[in-house]
This record gives structure tokens, sequence and C-alpha cells, in this order.
């Protein structure tokens, strides 16, 4: 830029006091049970393990991890309430009870949202403004199709699968569950559903409100464990419908064990998406729409923008302000209501972005991290640039999961295409211009799921969500997603 | 990147090419972000004090009288004497007729006499007229000119026009500061906002200032945002700091706060000072005090409490 000496000093004498989110409200119970067919009991053997706080390393509650007995007894529970109630309850009364849950997770959204900044990690500004009221939105959308299918799929009737099993991921706990149950449920299907195991509270909680709700038992099975009991919920026999969100390694072990199974199935994967800004952008925008991309939930996001490309001609314009702009994010506790960033959400994710951090300084990219203080305990990672570095290098073909960027420039419009396209996933993009037809030329060149215009990470109950490639196959939200969950006859 | 010059004069041309554009979409987003910062405790009293002290006084009423201005001159320097250590406001901000009287009652007391002058303000008079005026003000004793820029000469495009007349004005300021009005209400678009900015600061403005107050709306978030970035561009690209004051419609101590927010992540601690950031304000210093009381003892007080003027 113009001089060097000129610098903003974004330290500033005025700072803000810790403004942190109250918890004395939240009753979490000491031990969790399996939730099965409408009431919560111990796994079969007993065993149980623990879910912590990662901002803290506390433990918050013990959970029981649910054996292949407890898989058995949680379908077959899903398969009784299927055959013998669901089916049987009219359209507009199961609609009924999807709106109930709705409405009931708004009443308690605070709660939820406190619960997941402490289970998960993410700022209580995200879960209170984003996840918890998408969670909601969800269950209102797909209530509203409950008793108008026959409209969803013009000049179709439709049938549900019947049992479905889903197994979520840690990143976003509440909303994936309601990405997951809303759907199935407003379509007729039952459900067992799986958190992931370091993030089960708010699906237990979810659990809890289901049980207000009065939803016949049975309908939505709540079983809590690790991969182990994911593998014996893919392969239960009784299992009408596989639907998966997590990572590409589990989604092709996924895919191996249902191949020939007659189950169907729909997978949410990785990815790696482009975040391409022209020169002819909106600057300052672009500039919080690449934060927006990358370090939104820590970059824990399967769409993150986590390959940015920027058109030379404003490469270090753009890249200045970029760092300006995370000067003024505040990494820490997740409860405070100013955090931007919260903690790392497991110790093993951690290790896992640290060691790409070797990796990149290694293949010789240049590594860029605001000054920080980061708490001492729990699990932290500052936000992090990498620049000096090409499609060879691991750091931009390889999914992170963390907020770590991996910035690239190009010169011309085909160039930006090509590079975008060139890796195995397709979930997400983001193109930046004031250029309309710009849109139209790269949007639909680039193989990806969701491509944002002047915008990233923007998700409604309404928009269909899905990954090309290797990011997955099926779509999730919108009538797309109601189609997932049904048959047409 | 496109290394601009960083001394020497830039033609209206290359400032209009540099422009850059903005989407409302994601500025209105931004604001939002910004707004959502929670200042509580010893940071609130802190941002209170800073917000007081910031304040140009202002009167701008056909019905204003050298009474009028000699008692808001005295609540300048008196905010709420009941309550010691306040700062005093940064200025008066008057018509050109009460500058004398303003100066007048304000001698010793540190605060500035501001006037608005160039035929405030739609500023629909001849350049002769807008000159002699500026003079006038500033041989009155004024210490900081409130420019309005020609939004006609400016929508139809007369670029040149607008610049030349900034620049000639301040050079009629002589050793008083310039601020320019772009009256944003009128400009209307976030593009034609970031434009006008750039040309103000280019042709010598020591402030950019949103409004007069006379039209609606007047400072909303996005623009004065807008205008942060711009100020913010001008210093990477010349090292010059820029001044802001947001103007008109900023009546709580609230959103004083949340501009400040604004100011602090968009520009930093050196713009964290009267002497590049003003609120022009009629209304707010009341409310500030009833929440420096309130912070500071834990109770609300009558607005009774507090003098008008």
């Amino acid at each position: 830029m113009g001089n060097t000496e000129t610098k903003i000093e974004f330290d500033s004498d005025w700072t803000y006091d810790p403004a942190p989110q109250a918890t004395d409200f939240i009753k979490l119970q000491e031990r969790y049970g399996l939730y099965i067919n409408g009431k919560f009991k111990p796994s079969d053997n007993g065993r149980c393990f623990d879910t912590i706080n990662p901002a803290t390393e506390e433990k918050l509650a013990e959970v029981s991890e649910a054996s292949e007995k407890d898989v058995d007894r949680a379908v077959r529970a899903a398969k009784e309430a299927y055959e013998n109630v669901w089916s049987k309850v009219s359209p507009k009364e199961r609609g009924k009870y999807v709106y109930r849950i709705a409405r009931l997770i708004q009443e308690c959204a605070r709660e939820f949202a406190v619960i997941e900044t402490m289970d998960g990690g993410k700022p209580i500004r995200e879960s209170r403004d984003i996840d918890i009221p998408l969670a909601a939105a969800h269950f209102f959308y797909y209530a509203g199709w409950a008793d108008k299918l026959d409209y969803a799929f013009p000049g179709r009737k439709t049938k549900p699968l019947g049992v479905a099993g889903q197994i979520i991921p840690w990143n976003f706990p509440l909303l994936m569950a309601a990405w997951k149950i809303a759907p199935a449920i407003a379509a007729g299907n039952t459900v067992v559903l799986k958190p992931a195991e370091t993030t089960p509270l708010t699906a237990l909680k979810l659990a809890e409100v289901i049980q207000e709700a009065d939803l016949p038992p049975g309908v939505v099975n709540i079983i809590t464990g690790a991969g182990e009991t994911g593998a014996h919920l893919v392969n239960h026999p009784e299992v009408n419908k596989i639907a998966f969100t997590g990572s590409t390694e589990v989604g092709k072990i996924i895919q191996k064990s249902l191949a020939g199974t007659g189950k169907n199935y729909t997978l949410e994967l990785g990815g790696k998406a482009a975040n391409i800004i022209f020169e002819d952008a909106a600057i300052d925008q672009a500039v919080e729409g690449i934060i927006n991309g990358i370090f939104f939930n820590q970059g824990h996001v399967c769409c993150a923008g986590s390959r940015l490309f920027v058109q030379e001609s404003i490469a270090d314009e753009l890249l200045r302000k970029l760092q300006d702009r995370m000067a003024t994010l505040i990494v820490g506790d997740p409860l405070d209501k100013n955090s931007d960033i919260g903690a790392i959400n497991s110790k093993a994710q951690l290790e896992k972005i640290k060691h790409y951090e070797k990796i990149g300084v290694k293949e010789g990219g240049s590594i860029y991290q605001p000054e920080c203080t980061l708490p001492e305990k729990g699990f932290w990672y500052p936000p992090t640039l990498f620049t000096d570095v090409s499609q060879s290098h691991r750091v931009v073909q390889e999914e992170i999961f963390g907020p770590v960027l991996a910035i690239q420039t190009f010169r011309t419009v085909d160039e930006a295409i090509q590079k975008a396209n060139n890796t195995p996933y397709g979930l997400s993009g983001g193109v930046w211009t004031e250029k309309g037809s710009k849109f139209f030329k790269v949007t639909k060149a680039i193989r990806a799921g969701v491509i944002w215009a002047n915008t990233f990470n923007k998700f409604d109950p309404t928009s269909p969500f899905g990954g090309y490639k290797e990011s997955g196959m099926g779509r999730e939200g919108g009538i797309s997603g109601l189609s997932a969950y049904v048959e047409l006859v | 990147m496109t290394v601009a010059l960083k001394s020497g004069i830039r033609t209206v041309a290359s400032i209009l090419d540099s422009a850059r554009s903005v989407d409302q979409v994601g500025a209105e987003e931004r604001v939002s972000r910004l707004f959502k910062r929670s200042v509580k405790k010893e940071s609130k009293l802190t941002a209170l004090k800073m917000a007081l002290s910031m304040i140009d006084l202002t009167t701008l009423e056909g019905k204003d009288s050298p009474g009028k201005v000699k008692q808001l001159c005295y609540k300048a320097a008196h905010l709420h004497d009941q309550f010691p250590g306040l700062p005093a406001v940064a200025a008066i901000c008057v018509y050109p007729t009460m500058v004398a009287v303003a100066k007048n009652e304000l001698e010793g007391t540190g605060i500035k006499t501001a006037a608005v002058a160039t035929g405030f303000p739609s500023g629909m008079t001849s350049q002769d007229v807008k000159l002699d005026e500026v003079r006038k003000v500033v041989n009155d004793g004024a210490d900081e000119v409130d420019m309005v820029i020609s939004r006609g000469h400016f929508l139809k495009g007369d670029y040149q026009y607008v610049y030349d007349e900034i620049a000639a004005v301040k050079e009629a300021c002589g050793n008083a500061e310039l601020k320019v009005i772009l009256e944003t209400g009128e400009l209307q678009t976030l593009d034609k906002v970031r434009r006008a900015s750039d040309l103000a600061m280019e042709a010598g403005a020591d402030f950019i200032k949103t409004s007069t107050g006379k039209v609606k709306p007047a400072a909303t978030p996005p623009v004065v945002l807008v205008m942060l970035e711009a100020i913010r561009d001008f210093y990477y690209r010349t090292g010059r700091r820029v001044g802001m004051k947001p103007a008109g419609g900023i009546g709580t101590a609230k959103q004083a706060i949340q501009y400040l927010v604004m100011l602090r992540e968009t520009l930093g601690q050196d713009w964290l000072t009267p002497d590049l950031y003003r609120i022009g304000a009629s209304s707010l210093a009341n409310d500030i005090l009833m929440q420096i009381m309130k912070q500071t003892t834990g109770v609300y007080q009558s607005i009774n409490y507090f003098s008008i003027d």
C-alpha cells in the first residue's frame, strides 16, 4: 500500500469489559441416559463417557454409551412407532407435533444457546443468533409441509421411508439435529439420531423438549455414543434410510457398507470451498465475507470458505484490510457476548489444526496470526492466514476444519474458475463482484452445491444444501430435503 | 496493487476511478455485528465520558439569539457541576451571526467555536457569497467551519465543481479547521457517500460530516461506517488523518456508544479523540449525563435534575 509507516493501532486504551452470559439458570443432569421409546434409560452395559467444556476442560455431564443392543432397542422402538402409530397419525396432526417442537425450542432458546456454547465452544453470539433460531426455523418450515406433501411433489403421491438412522457432527449440534429430524418426522418417518460424542448435550435437551411435546414414544429416539455406535446404527437391518453429516473419510466407509443393502442414504461430507474476490468487488464487504467465511464457528464448518482467491490487482489492498479486520477479532471465553471466536471443539481437533499449521510452514507457506492472548486452559487456536501457497500445497488441498485460511491470487476469470474446481470437494463457494453478469458466468461454472453471491455462510430452511463430488450426495433443506425422506409413488 | 501518488495533486478523474463501491447489504450486516458489542461497567463509563468530550453542542435555528447562544455556551462548560470530573464538550456549533457571541462567551474554556457556513443548510448560493461568509466567520473568531457541499452539482455529475469549491473554501478558512458536510440524506446511496467522502478529503477537508441535521435521514449507521472506511483508506494512501463527524439523529447515549464501537474497530486508538471525532447533537449531552449518573450511583435520576442549557 501507499506507505508502510501508516498503521492503524487497534490496541486501544478503551477496551470492552467482560460481558459474560449468565449460566445459573442452566440445569444439566449429572448423567444422561439414552432416549429410547419416550424414556431416558441407562445403556445396556452401563457404560458412560464424559462430555466436557472445551473452553475450560471441565466436565459438564456423563453420557451413556449405546451398545449394539441399545441401538437395536432404539431401532425396534422406531420401527414399532412407525408401524403402529406415526404412519397412522393424520398429516395434519403430525404437523401440529412438529410445530409444537419448534415453539418449545424458541421458548428455551437461551437455555439451548448456553448449553450449545458450553458443550461445543462456539461463541454465544453465534449459538444465540444463528444456531438456535435456525434450528427452530427448520422445525417450523417442515411442520408446514407435513399436510401438504401432495403439493410439494405435484402429480405424485408420497410415502414415508420408515426408520431413518441419523448421525450428526459436532460443529452445529442442535442445528444438525433439526436438519435431520424435522423433515424426517414431518414426512412421516421415525428416527434414531446419534449426536457426536463431544457435543451430545443439546440433542439430549432436545429429547427433553420432545418428551414435553408429547410426541408419541419411539417417533424420535436419541442415542449417544462414538463411531462404534454409529456403525451399529448404519448396519442395522431394520433401518430404511441413513442420513450422515461428517467427514468424507467416514462417509466413504458408510457408503461402502450400505452398498447393496437397498437402504436410502444422504451424505453431507467435507469441503474446501473457494471464496473468489474479483477486483470489481465491494472490497470492505468482501473482507467481512471472508471473515464470516472462514472464522465463523472457529472454521468448524464443512462449507467454510477456506480457499481464498483474490484477483492480483487488489491483492495487497485486500490482504491489509483483512489483517486489520483480524486485529479486531476477539478470541476467548465463548460465553462472553463479545467473543468472536471461541474454543476449538476438542483436543483432537486442536491437534489436527496444529498439525496442518506445521505442514503449511514446512511446505513453505507464509503464516500470519494477529496478536492475541489465548486462555491457558481449554483448546484454543488463533485466526490464521497462509499466503505464498498454491494448489499444490496440502493446506490448500485438504480440509483443516479450523480457523485457517489459505490465500491465493489469480489473474483472469477463467483461472479463478479452474482453480475453484481443482479440488475433490464441491460443497460451497463464494463470488464477490459488483458486476451481475459475472455472477452468472462464474457460479454456473463452479461445481458446488451452494454458491453465495456477495455473502457467505448464509443458511435458510427453504434453501437446499449439499455437495457435489466428494462433498456428498443428496440435499437437505427446502423441498429437496423433504424428498430425501419420502418415496414417490 | 495500484499505488497512488503519495503527494501531489490527484485529478478528480483519478479519485473517482479508485473509489470503491459499497454493497449496502454487506455494510448493514457489518453494522449490526458491530452494534452487538456489549459495553458494560467501567468500559461504559469511559465511553460515556469520551462521548461527552466529543460533542459539538449545536443550536441552528432561525430563532437563535445572542441570549440563547450565551446560555448554551455556559452549559457547554458546566455540563453538570454537581458531579465533578466531567469533561466539557468539544465545541459549540452556531450560525454565522452568532460566532462573535459564542467566541466571546467561550473565552478561556478551551471549548472551540464552530460555525456553519457556505449558505448552510442548502448551499444554494453563489460561490462568492459562500467564500465571503467563510472569511467573515473566521474573522469573527470561528475555530472551525462546517461547510455544505453543492449536492446539486454532485448529483448531476459535476464532481470537478464540488472538488474546486471545497478546495476554495479550505483556502478561505486559513487556520480554521474545515468540516465538509456531505448531506448524505440527499445523496442516498452508499456508493455516492463513498465518492463524496473521497472528493472532500482529497480537496482538503479536515473532517467529513454526515449531515446538516435539516434533512432526514441524517447520520445513519451504514453511512457512518462507509465514511469511516473512506477515512481509513485515505489515511493508508496519504498518511493524513481526517476526522469524522456524524451529526443529526444521535440523541441517546446508547447510540453514541455504538458509534464509538464502530470508530474503535474501524480506525482504532488514534481516532478516539475529539481532535478527530465529533458528534453533532443538540440533546445528546443530557442523556449521556443521565447514564453517567446511573452508572455511578446505580439509580436513574429525574431528567429535571439536568439543565437544558
